[in-house]
């Protein structure tokens, strides 16, 4: 470990990626301060620039940066306006906003961003110590338990969508799929699913998908309802007194201590991620604390802003264990990360640490210098980016549809591209209209080819589909994932079952 | 009928076709060295379209029912109202978007960037002109030098008639 710790420190600060991590940093809290643009929809942005950066490392650690800026960015609108950048700063707004309308809006972002910090901290320091041993574990898988290991992950990410969404989530999974398939894929070397369309020859942009889903419904949503995304008042927007007391500082301590580690690994788990992360954590911590401590939570409580605030970046930064030690994204996050590494020729997945340790420790180090840059460097900054929420939104909204379109052009260099893009783009919006979730979609998509192509070489080495039966890891895999989908619906019968049986009894 | 389970109507519908296509037009292509194999290319599809059907017939006939304790949250936007939010103005971005891509390679990119920019703060309500112009040209141009000069990415800046 010490020695990929060594080159990562060398990959990591060279002039260039200690550059891209600051940028990285700076452009994540500043769009991730806007209203409804989250962490997914800035990476799509961001990801062409990375591509073009053209090594894998230097890319990776531009869109962590970007990725952590975003999550900081989003949780200083929560506290600021109330009004939540992202679902997973949602928690923070309901202590750190009342803490801004004391007129201690400083303090609250001084909580925040060091909460922040140490979240991120100690899920890197954890990711350190488990993605290595998980990648020698999944170095013994083969194509088959790869093929089931997906479908795992494929169906905790709908299993994690609540109730009565799982069946939703299953259905945009396999239109991820589904439109994965389309054009020419490497396995077979013939078009599939084409229709004759030339455009369609070379598949689906996975960027521009990516934009549609994302960046440009949440824009269209702002120009629908000018009213998202903008809080009732106005807020207090004056960013005075950084500093907390020592006493708050050790009420925090704890706080920190648990979310964290909580956070990592709900972190780890495919679908769970940030969001749920923060609301746990939330609600463990109001568990815990007594009396007066626990009266204060939604009253601008010191502990209740710094366990969601732990709880997501510690997530986050769980949420990188799957992707780099399987290659198996378990949000739209690192879904949309993974399509970057692979649009770069990098296949995340155990081997990542033993054939290019350059990149992965690079990405581990740079996640640290990330952290720091997020404290020492944006902290301070945070009274003047702020100003970036005062921009009129006759000005922001365009520049935002531009920036996506540029992205989804730049990508491809075709001017087609971005008719599809807004034919998907308006898919997209009615898919959220009916309150279907879109990240499925996304994360089916960048799957499917690789789901694919283990099915078919397990397939080919087992001469038919016996392998899921001869294999008992990858039997015990595929029957987890039949009781992931299954769970929720039975526990959901189960509970009205009984709640009918009370009604009865009385 | 609700809007989720008219799409899932139409997903059905969708991985019916997507089945046809892979059950009964793609095997014919399949050159003679491959047909021993047990995976075809339209083997997966295949299982994609049949699963496909099952998971949209379980959200059709709404085979799997949100708990009855739990309300359900309210949607971001309520689709059924609307013509109460600003739908013009989202459909004439979406319109501008068109014409953007349209215009894109005719025109060049400085002259399309700087329409779309004044064009969409102008439906969006932005009067001052004499800010939008000046601000859409400036992004225009840095956008331009950026994506050319520092990615190298070639867009072509004037329109066609004044070559690259």
């Amino acid at each position: 470990m010490l020695e990929g710790i060594m080159i990562g420190l060398e990959a990591a600060f060279s002039i260039q990626n200690l550059l891209l991590v600051v940028a990285g940093c700076l452009i994540g809290t500043f769009i991730g301060m806007l209203p409804g643009l989250g962490p997914m929809s800035i990476i799509a942005i961001m990801i062409p620039v990375a591509i073009t950066l053209g090594d894998p490392a230097a890319a990776l650690i531009l869109l962590a940066g970007v990725y952590y800026g975003a999550i900081f960015g989003g949780s200083t609108s929560s506290i600021l306006l109330n009004a939540p950048g992202i679902a997973g700063t949602v928690a923070t707004s309901f202590d750190g906003y009342p803490m801004a309308r004391k007129g201690q809006a400083g303090k609250a972002l001084t909580i925040a961003a060091v909460s922040s910090f140490s979240g991120g901290m100690i899920g890197v320091i954890l990711l350190m110590i488990f993605a290595p041993a998980l990648s020698s574990v999944a170095l013994l898988f083969h194509s088959a338990e790869y093929f089931a290991l997906m479908v795992v992950g494929l169906s905790a990410i709908a299993a994690f969508a609540g109730t009565g969404q799982v069946f939703k989530a299953l259905l945009m999974t396999l239109l991820g799929l589904i439109l994965a398939t389309v054009g020419e894929g490497a396995l077979f070397n013939m078009p599939r699913f084409t229709l004759g369309v030339m455009d369609l020859q070379s598949g689906i942009s996975f960027i521009t998908l990516a934009m549609a889903m994302f960046a440009l419904p949440e824009a269209l949503f702002l120009v629908l309802n000018p009213a998202r995304g903008s809080s009732d008042d106005g807020g207090s927007n004056k960013i005075t007194g950084l500093r907390f007391s020592r006493a708050e500082g050790r009420a925090m301590l704890p706080v920190i201590g648990r979310q964290s580690i909580q956070g990592f690994f709900i972190g780890v788990l495919p679908g769970a991620g940030a969001t749920l992360a923060s609301f746990l954590g939330y609600a463990v911590e109001r568990n815990v604390a007594k009396g007066d401590d626990q009266a204060e939570f939604g009253h601008g409580s010191v502990k209740g802003l710094a366990a969601p605030e732990t709880a997501n970046n510690a997530a986050c930064t769980g949420s990188f264990v799957p992707l780099l030690t399987l290659g198996i994204p378990g949000s739209g996050t690192t879904a949309i990360l993974l399509g970057a590494l692979i649009a770069l020729n990098v296949t995340p997945g155990p081997r990542l640490m033993t054939d290019t340790p350059e990149i992965f420790w690079a990405v581990i180090i740079s996640m640290f210098i990330g952290n720091v840059v997020l404290l020492i460097l944006n902290l301070p900054l945070i009274p003047y980016i702020a100003k970036i929420l005062s921009i009129p939104r006759n000005y922001l909204i365009p520049f935002i549809l531009f920036f996506t379109l540029m992205g989804a052009y730049i990508g491809q260099n075709n001017a087609t591209e971005l008719l599809m893009l807004v034919g998907l783009g308006v898919m997209a919006m009615i898919f959220r209209f009916a309150d279907y979730p879109l990240a499925p979609l996304l994360i089916g998509f960048i799957l499917g080819r690789m789901l694919e192509d283990n099915f078919a070489r397990s397939m080919q080495l087992y001469r038919g589909p016996e392998f899921i039966l001869e294999r008992p890891m990858t039997l015990g895999l595929m029957v987890l994932a039949l009781i992931l989908v299954l769970l929720p619906s039975y526990r959901a019968r189960r509970a009205r079952k009984r709640a009918e049986g009370v009604a009865d009894g009385d | 009928m609700a809007l989720d389970r008219w799409i899932a109507l139409i997903f059905i519908v969708f991985c019916c076709s997507y089945g046809y296509l892979a059950f009964f037009t793609m095997d014919q292509d399949v050159p003679p060295f491959m047909q021993s194999n047990p995976v075809w290319p339209s083997t997966f599809p295949k299982v994609l379209a049949v699963l496909g059907i099952v998971v949209g017939l379980v959200v059709l006939l709404g085979l799997e029912k949100p708990d009855a304790q739990e309300e359900p949250a309210a949607p971001e936007i309520d689709y059924r109202r609307l013509h109460h939010y600003k739908l013009g103005q989202a459909l004439a971005m979406l319109g501008l978007m068109m014409a953007y891509a349209l215009l894109l390679r005719p025109a060049g990119f400085l002259i399309a960037t700087t329409l779309f920019l004044v064009a969409g703060s102008t439906v969006l309500g932005e009067r001052k002109f004499h800010v939008m112009i000046p601000v859409s040209l400036i992004a225009a141009g840095f956008v331009w030098y950026l994506v050319q000069q520092v990615l190298g990415i070639f867009l072509r800046p004037f329109p066609f008639f004044l070559g690259h």
